[in-house]
């Protein structure tokens, strides 16, 4: 079995049909690349697998490691290895970045049945890791993403992801807000987490992204389901020809 | 005129038995006046109600069904007890008050240059006993009548002229053994361009039903700077009654702060006053509520002259089926102009059936003022919670991890760093024990 392995999966919001038989298998070691228009489907996708109330699963599996994610809470699953760059991440005045980081460090450390860090080596590894991300000590000691920047926010969804080492990290439009060296830092933060006992689900809009992030599989995700999946080329074949093809669909 | 006979509670009985014993000798002299008083008073109007506006939601006759004796001396053994309980803070001389008896031998009673205490009962015959009552509100206030009654516990605080005193001082109430009654005063005089930080702390046994009737008189002269910082953690069946009042004076700078998570009900009365121009006030607290618990916060602040600025803020964490209460009301005299007031109440409800009256309230009379109000009540965040539990942070923590960040912006306003990160750790253990 592959190490993230989605099948025929449905899944609705307030009785809408969003997500209709999507079915996915990553291996280890590989990255896919998610496209598709606005509306699909992409970030319910996200928000099903990592475990976001609101959202009612009505049919299928999916499974990392072997275990099947839908039958644990949002914590379980992070603590089992899934990791969610959100599309937009939120501001949480009052919780200084520090404490965020250390607390679900330490909490998916226990869960796993691991020591908790102590409190030097804590801030030894996040500091090495936020400078790589260009994170300043000073953004740290702020309420998480209060006041950041979008594209400081994304960075900042990075470090987490260096620090957690996720077995399966996904990536909601990562690159949006991102400027031309914003972009290279951040790609260069995801290759770095690049191995070959762990996969990443890549969501972007554009092929700069898997110009830097070079994806082994590319999907195309319509109305809620994988409706072509091809080579790094096909991204390339998108930017070209646009989603009109699918247009067609029967929805 | 017509006498309307009220109905007296089984409470209100046994309290005014009590109040016309304590004030059936002959008591000659300024305080022997003020006792008697107030015993008419109470004989008059008895327990408030909730027909009384002040009281609309905390109904003390339906709270206080009985009335606890007064409590008596504390033994040996009860001064061992308390003596290992009380709560400490770093660095901060200690007074120590078991069952409403000032315990000399567990007190730092001789505390440096410029800073004096005495014990209430023999201040009342001292040059500061014309102090004692000049802060009483126009209206009858039910709680500070009784207290008036039973004057005799409790502590005068002078900080001399110009002296700065660095460390807190820290007044504790420690209640032990079966249910009783218990009253006590704090006189706090802060002469001119004095500086101080006065913490009172009131602790006791879960599952009994004592009741402490506590009263502050704070009088804050001009150029002073005082900081009055109070923890309530009673126990859980325990009935707490605070008035608090103050004068402020000119050019004056006073913070208050109230940290209450005790007491199965119950009620601070803050009645403020500015006496002098360019004087600021920030009046600000936490309740952290659960189970059946309830909590009251009444404040009335007299901006009685111009240029003072005033700043209110309370958070409540509501739990379980807990009841929040805050009422606030700032009053702009007529002269009191470029006076700056703004007043919050912030809720966060964590109990399905929690929760919360807000009255906030403005009078205004001037018309060059600055003043503003708000109140919310809310739940916990879900994508905030969302969020935290996407990076494996467990319900529960990621739960207080908000509540605490809630509370922080108020806890934040505590300058002294020390008090700052006690009432913090308090606010963290109530979170830690409201989990476990
Ligand atoms: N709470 C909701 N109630 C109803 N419909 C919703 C709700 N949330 C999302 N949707 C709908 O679900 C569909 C999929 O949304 P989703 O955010 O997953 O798209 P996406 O592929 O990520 O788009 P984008 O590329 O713009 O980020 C959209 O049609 C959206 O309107
Ligand atoms: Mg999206």
């Amino acid at each position: 079995m592959a190490l993230l392995e989605i099948n025929n999966l449905h899944a609705s919001i307030e009785d809408k049909e969003i997500l209709k038989g999507l079915s996915l298998s990553v291996n280890a070691g590989e990255v896919h690349a998610i496209m598709g228009p606005n509306g699909s489907g992409k970030s319910t996708l996200s928000y099903v697998l990592s475990g976001k109330p609101d959202y009612e699963v009505t049919e299928g599996t999916a499974t990392l490691d072997g275990v099947d994610l839908l039958e644990l809470e949002a914590d379980a699953r992070a603590a089992a290895g899934l990791f969610l760059a959100f599309q937009y991440p939120v501001e949480v005045p009052g919780v200084a970045t520090m404490t965020f980081l250390r607390t679900a460090l330490n909490a998916q450390r226990r869960a796993r049945g691991e020591d908790e860090l102590s409190t030097p080596d804590f801030l030894r590894i996040v500091k090495e890791k936020a400078a790589h991300l260009g994170i300043s000590q000073d953004m740290l000691r702020r309420g998480v993403n209060v006041g950041f920047s979008g594209g400081e926010k994304k960075r900042n969804e990075i470090l987490q992801m260096a620090l957690l080492e996720p077995k399966v990290a996904i990536l909601d439009e990562t690159d949006s807000g991102l400027d031309i060296d914003a972009l290279k830092i951040v790609s260069e933060g995801v290759n770095s987490l690049r191995s070959k006992d762990r996969a990443m689900v890549v969501i972007t809009h554009y092929q700069r992204l898997l110009d830097h992030i070079v994806p082994d599989f590319v999907h195309v995700m319509h109305k809620g389901r994988i409706v072509r999946s091809g080579g790094k080329e096909l991204a390339l074949e998108l930017e070209a020809s646009g989603y009109a093809a699918y247009g067609q669909d029967a929805a | 005129m017509n006498v309307v006979t009220q109905i007296r509670t089984a409470a209100e009985q046994a309290l005014g038995i009590a109040v016309e014993q304590r004030t059936a000798a002959a008591e000659a002299g300024r305080i022997g006046e003020l006792r008697r008083a107030a015993a008419t008073a109470f004989a008059a109007n008895g327990l408030p109600h909730r027909r009384v506006e002040e009281w609309k939601y905390t109904d003390l006759r339906a709270l206080q069904r009985e009335a606890a004796p007064l409590a008596g001396t504390p033994d040996a053994a009860a001064v061992a007890a308390a003596s290992a309980d009380v709560m400490s803070i770093e660095g901060a001389p200690r007074i120590l008050f078991v069952n409403g008896t000032l315990v000399g031998s567990a007190s730092d009673l001789a505390l440096g240059a410029g800073i004096t205490v005495e014990p209430l009962d023999a201040a009342l015959r001292g040059p500061l006993a014309d102090r004692v009552g000049a802060l009483a509100p126009q209206r009858y206030d039910g709680p500070l009548a009784l207290n008036t009654v039973f004057l005799g516990s409790g502590l005068v605080v002078r900080v001399a002229a110009g002296a700065k005193i660095e460390t807190p001082l820290h007044i504790a109430n420690v209640f032990t053994g079966a249910a009783a009654s218990t009253y006590g005063r704090v006189v706090l005089v802060v002469e001119e361009g004095a500086e101080v930080t006065l913490v009172e702390s009131f602790q006791g046994p879960d599952g009994v039903a004592y009741q402490t009737n506590s009263a502050l008189e704070l009088f804050v002269g001009d150029e002073a700077h005082a900081d009055y910082i109070r923890v309530q953690e009673e126990g859980d069946a325990a009935l707490h009654l605070a008035t608090l009042m103050t004068e402020i004076g000119r050019n004056a700078q006073l913070h208050t702060f109230s940290f209450t998570s005790g007491a199965k009900a119950s009620r601070i009365s803050l009645y403020g006053r500015f006496g002098g121009q360019h004087s600021q006030a920030g009046l600000n607290g936490v309740n952290l509520l659960k189970n059946k618990q309830h909590a009251d916060v009444t404040l009335l602040l007299d901006h009685a002259v111009p240029h003072c600025e005033s700043r209110e803020l309370f958070k409540s964490v509501l739990a379980d089926e807990s009841h929040g209460v805050f009422q606030g009301k700032i009053v702009v005299h007529p002269d009191a102009q470029k006076t700056d007031g703004r007043m919050m109440s912030r809720a966060l409800l964590l109990g399905e059936t929690a929760e919360m009256d807000n009255k906030p309230e403005l009078e205004i009379f001037a018309d060059d003022v600055q003043c503003g109000h708000g109140a919310t009540v809310g739940d916990l965040d879900e994508t905030l919670l969302f969020y935290l539990k996407a990076r494996g942070i467990p319900q529960k923590e990621a739960e207080a991890l908000l509540v605490q960040a809630f509370v922080g912006e108020a806890l934040e306003l505590l300058e002294n760093e020390t008090l700052r990160e006690f009432l913090i750790a308090r606010a963290a253990a109530w979170l830690v024990r409201r989990a476990g």
